[in-house]
């Protein structure tokens, strides 16, 4: 690859994910599920994430790819409809598929989500409608349940369903909403008591559904993020997910997969950036040698390099605890969320600075991996929250 | 109809090969499996799919990391695989007139219909074996498929040689190696790896069926010679004379 004479746009890697790919913890199935995730990853999503991301373009038919592959429902137990897989394997791919584009990965990654709320505890009428509709990609389901007065102080929601007959009319405004305004369901929490928090199921176009304008965002561009406005929405009570009051326990078991997900499009994500870097220095040349004979970088990309191993190290250790179920798991989920989005956007950000110049133009692709890393450490449960979780474990 | 697929496992095509004295480096390098072979389990797959074989078997030679490959062929749609066990270099001591024959004998054990395998593999590029368990069994073949159709029990292979395209024909049994444009194999689902794993893998060590006789020794592995600087000549007439002596062109 030339950088300074012919440039290309977007760059493959040349050994792209070869290096520092620890096979620690994996086993036989979880290796050729990964190099399923990652051919693809590298064929049918590398060359494209970047105009994804200019074009602010959902690639629809890639998820239904994706989906059929039987990455929509990796953790739902397979007599339920799902593959029937483990945290470690949906680490394994979210990490591989990440590699390619971090956001359509981590839609994927909403979708397995929902997809586990349903199995688990939605009804069997529930379950047959929506789990065939998730694998085929049929329908994109959105999770709901940050409000413009409770992110992270997520008890504290306004949003409430009231009983009427056999229905319940729901009001409020749930926000930064993935999937906004182009999903086929949207999974609301909301209240149904004083103290019940429930999931009810909306489907689009119920009277009443509305939404907000598209987010101009960060990055991420790849999935439309809306406010989701419910004025008299009603639905039958057929539509609650679980029981009344269930709703918060529900979306924190919930929550514990979707911060080792996250966690782990943070991995491939910062997995790219540092191919990417190590291409870079052994391309480029200032005063007549290649910047990775200096050794400043060499440093630098060094504790990149361990960074991005331990981090990897952690995730996959958390996801062996929350598939064992220990007693710990939740101690260990939080410590990995944050030290491994913290520490893939420093490596991404560590990438950018080490391409000069370069790592300033969106040609280079550095630039989008920083920014849509940089919401990993907000989503899902803030890192300041994921240490007051971890505080709470070990100092009480 | 039955088929066999010989799949092998090579090392990776993207991978920086290290040289060592007694061959290539293998230790700790990526493998996966030969690209035309995984060509030619797409091909059965593909001919299954149209209902035009019932059944594929996968059979590998190799030690026991070998059997990766065939999953691989499982996951993608193989019903059965076998594999031939042996602590040997599959590179280096694994030849192809000694495969041939462990083929042979597996064609004759099972009554197989139709042989198809990837044209050459990419580690010693001999494109010999196919051509050499025809012989051995007294089949037709046709080599570097790029189109197959059948149809009655007859074959009819659209095949990519020098001179363009040439179409054979003949009736099954036969012999089909596999090339770069027959098809593109699919991306295996989840669900169809996790199925691998309960379809049958029979395991035969390698003496049972045959006997690795070494006849081709590898005297010298070395890496291509690395590129040299050019230069600039002032006229024609150096350049014919260096292309004389140093190219040692004519």
């Amino acid at each position: 690859m030339q950088i300074i004479r012919n440039r290309i746009s977007y760059h493959i890697p040349r050994f792209g994910f070869k290096y520092l790919c620890d096979t620690t913890f994996l086993n036989e199935e979880h290796l050729q599920i990964q190099k399923v995730a990652l051919d693809f990853a590298k064929e049918k999503m590398l060359p494209y994430a970047s105009d994804w991301d200019k074009n602010n373009y959902l690639p629809s038919q890639v998820l239904k790819e994706l989906s059929e592959m039987g990455f929509a429902t990796i953790y739902v137990k397979q007599e339920l409809g799902g593959v029937g897989l483990d945290h470690l394997s949906a680490s394994v791919i979210f990490e591989a598929l990440s590699y390619g584009d971090i956001t359509t990965t981590a839609t994927l990654a909403v979708q397995n989500l929902c997809a586990y709320l349903l199995a688990n505890y939605g009804t069997e009428e529930q379950r047959k409608v929506w789990i065939p509709r998730i694998n085929s990609f049929d329908a994109l389901v959105a999770y709901c349940l940050t409000e413009p007065n409770s992110g992270s102080d997520n008890k504290n929601m306004e949003t409430y369903a009231k009983k009427d007959g056999k229905d319940y009319i729901i009001n409020g405004i749930k926000c930064f909403i993935s999937g906004g305004s182009v999903s086929d369901l949207y999974l609301i929490v909301c209240k149904t008591s004083e103290k019940d928090v429930s999931s009810i199921l909306v489907e689009k176009d119920t009277p009443g559904l509305s939404f907000g304008k598209v987010e101009d965002k960060m990055g991420w561009h790849a999935s439309p993020t809306t406010r989701v406005i419910l004025e008299n929405v009603r639905v039958p009570q057929s539509n609650l997910v679980g029981k009344e009051g269930q709703g918060f326990k529900m979306g924190m078991s919930a929550l514990d997969g979707g911060r080792i997900n996250i966690s782990s499009c943070s991995l491939g994500g910062a997995s790219l950036a540092l191919d990417l870097a190590k291409d870079y220095l052994q391309d480029r040349k200032q005063f007549g040698q290649q910047l990775s004979n200096f050794q400043g970088l060499q440093f630098k990309f060094a504790d990149m390099a361990a960074s991005l191993v331990t981090s990897r190290l952690i995730v996959r250790q958390a996801a062996m605890k929350l598939d064992e179920n220990q007693i710990d798991k939740s101690l260990y989920v939080s410590m990995a969320k944050t030290y491994a989005t913290d520490s893939c956007f420093d490596v991404a950000n560590d990438a950018l600075q080490l391409h000069g110049g370069y790592g300033y133009l969106r040609e280079y692709q550095i630039e989008r991996i920083v920014r849509d890393l940089r919401v990993h450490k907000i989503l899902e449960g803030t890192n300041e929250i994921m240490r007051m979780i971890i505080a709470r474990n070990l100092l009480k | 109809m039955k088929v066999l697929v010989a799949v092998k496992r090579v090392v990776d095509s993207g991978i920086k090969v290290r040289v060592k004295p007694e061959g290539i480096d293998l230790q700790g390098v990526k493998m996966t499996i030969n690209p035309f072979c995984e060509i030619a389990v797409e091909e059965a797959v593909r001919l299954k799919e149209k209902k035009l074989i019932a059944e594929i078997v996968a059979v590998t030679i190799g030690p026991k990391q070998g059997a990766e490959s065939l999953r691989h062929a499982l996951a993608l749609g193989a019903d059965k695989a076998i594999h031939v066990t042996t602590e040997a270099r599959i590179d280096q001591a694994v030849q192809p007139l000694d495969v041939a024959n462990i083929l042979a004998k597996l064609v004759e054990r099972d009554n197989y219909n139709l042989v198809l395998m990837g044209k050459q593999s990419i580690d010693d590029d001999f494109n010999q074996t196919g051509q050499m368990l025809a012989g051995l069994l007294d089949w037709p073949q046709a080599t570097f498929a790029s189109n197959i159709q059948i149809t009655d029990g007859v074959a009819q292979v659209i095949r990519e040689i020098d001179g363009g395209l040439q179409t054979v024909k003949f009736k099954l049994p036969g012999v089909i190696t596999c090339d770069l444009r027959l098809n593109q194999p699919r991306f295996a689902s989840v669900p169809n790896i996790m199925k691998a794993k309960s379809k049958p893998l029979e395991t035969i060590p390698l003496d049972k069926l045959g006997k690795l006789h070494n006849s081709i020794q590898i005297t010298k592995t070395e890496a291509p010679a690395v590129r040299k600087g050019g230069a600039i000549v002032e006229n024609v007439d150096v350049l014919l004379q260096k292309l004389r002596t140093e190219a040692k062109l004519f």
